[in-house]
């Protein structure tokens, strides 16, 4: 039954991103150039996520766990560090320079732009380039 | 440069669904909706059930975009500013710098800052902002795309 909700969860994140033209890199973009060609669309589907969410996450965790499990997954750290600050500053980056970031770049894949493939085959080459670094010498 | 649509209605409409989507998973296997930590488990030889639920949900993302494509035409409306080194870099930055900083987007941006996450609402100002910059220093000062 978990599966079952896992998989409606997955259908409507990739409907939504779908929709609202979050998979098109070149309305990111714009979203982006706020000096240029400007497109706000994305404070419209950050606002409207946000409102779901956040009034959506209040009552399940009013309930105190989820329907499918025995515990909310939640992460543990609150330390704002060199690694949280670097990383995201790393994601900006790339971001602005491609208009995609990991969802929409993996849901793109259905329509088989030569682009899609490209970046996310970078994009793993990223991730398991920082996982090749050891641990002692990370930023952390 | 690529003119898009101003578009606040699809678009609050598809954010509404990336939040339904984001609090049906919270209230059915506990989890954050983030793509970057869901891709990354799926880059692993083990495939217990921290891989399989991720597999599903991705299955579900794949599923959910072709189909919904099909209404929209959403295919045709894909534009690609970047060239080929720009999308490379980008690739493997966003694959890094989500990595070191643990989120993206979905998983900062909507579930973090829903949860009131104050990593999360800082790096999601960080990435923004330097995402601003970047598009203005390649746009405006390189004069690239």
């Amino acid at each position: 039954m978990q599966k079952f909700f896992v998989l409606i969860s997955g259908l409507l994140f990739g409907a939504g991103l779908t929709i609202s033209g979050m998979v098109n890199p070149a309305k990111i973009l714009n979203f982006l150039d706020v000096s240029g060609q400007f497109d706000a669309t994305l404070v419209f589907v950050m606002g409207a996520g946000l409102i779901v969410t956040t009034f959506g996450y209040q009552l399940i965790f009013k309930r105190g766990r989820p329907f499918f499990d025995t515990q909310f997954h939640l992460p543990t750290t609150s330390i704002i560090d060199a690694k949280l600050i670097g990383g995201a500053a790393l994601f900006g980056m790339g971001w602005g320079l491609s208009g995609f970031c990991p969802g929409p770049a993996l849901a793109s894949l259905v329509f088989g732009y030569q682009q899609s493939f490209i970046f996310v085959a970078a994009m793993i080459a990223g991730t398991v380039l920082v996982r090749l670094i050891p641990q002692s010498t990370r930023l952390d | 440069m690529t003119i898009t649509e101003f578009t606040p209605y699809s678009g609050a409409i598809g954010g509404g669904l990336i939040g339904l989507a984001a609090v049906i998973l919270m209230a059915s296997a506990g989890r954050i909706m983030g793509a970057t930590g869901i891709f990354r488990g799926l880059l692993t030889t083990q495939f217990d059930e921290a891989f399989r639920w991720r597999l599903v949900f991705i299955v579900g993302l794949l599923i959910g975009t072709a189909w919904t494509g099909l209404f929209t035409g959403a295919a045709h409306n894909i534009s690609f500013v970047s060239n080929t080194y720009m999308i490379v870099i980008g690739g493997v930055l966003v694959g890094a710098g989500t990595t070191l900083g643990n989120g993206c987007t979905s998983g900062h941006g909507i579930c973090g800052i829903s949860r009131f996450s104050m990593r999360s609402i800082l790096a999601t100002c960080v990435f923004m902002l330097v995402a601003i910059i970047t598009v203005f220093i390649v746009r405006h000062i390189m004069g690239i795309a």
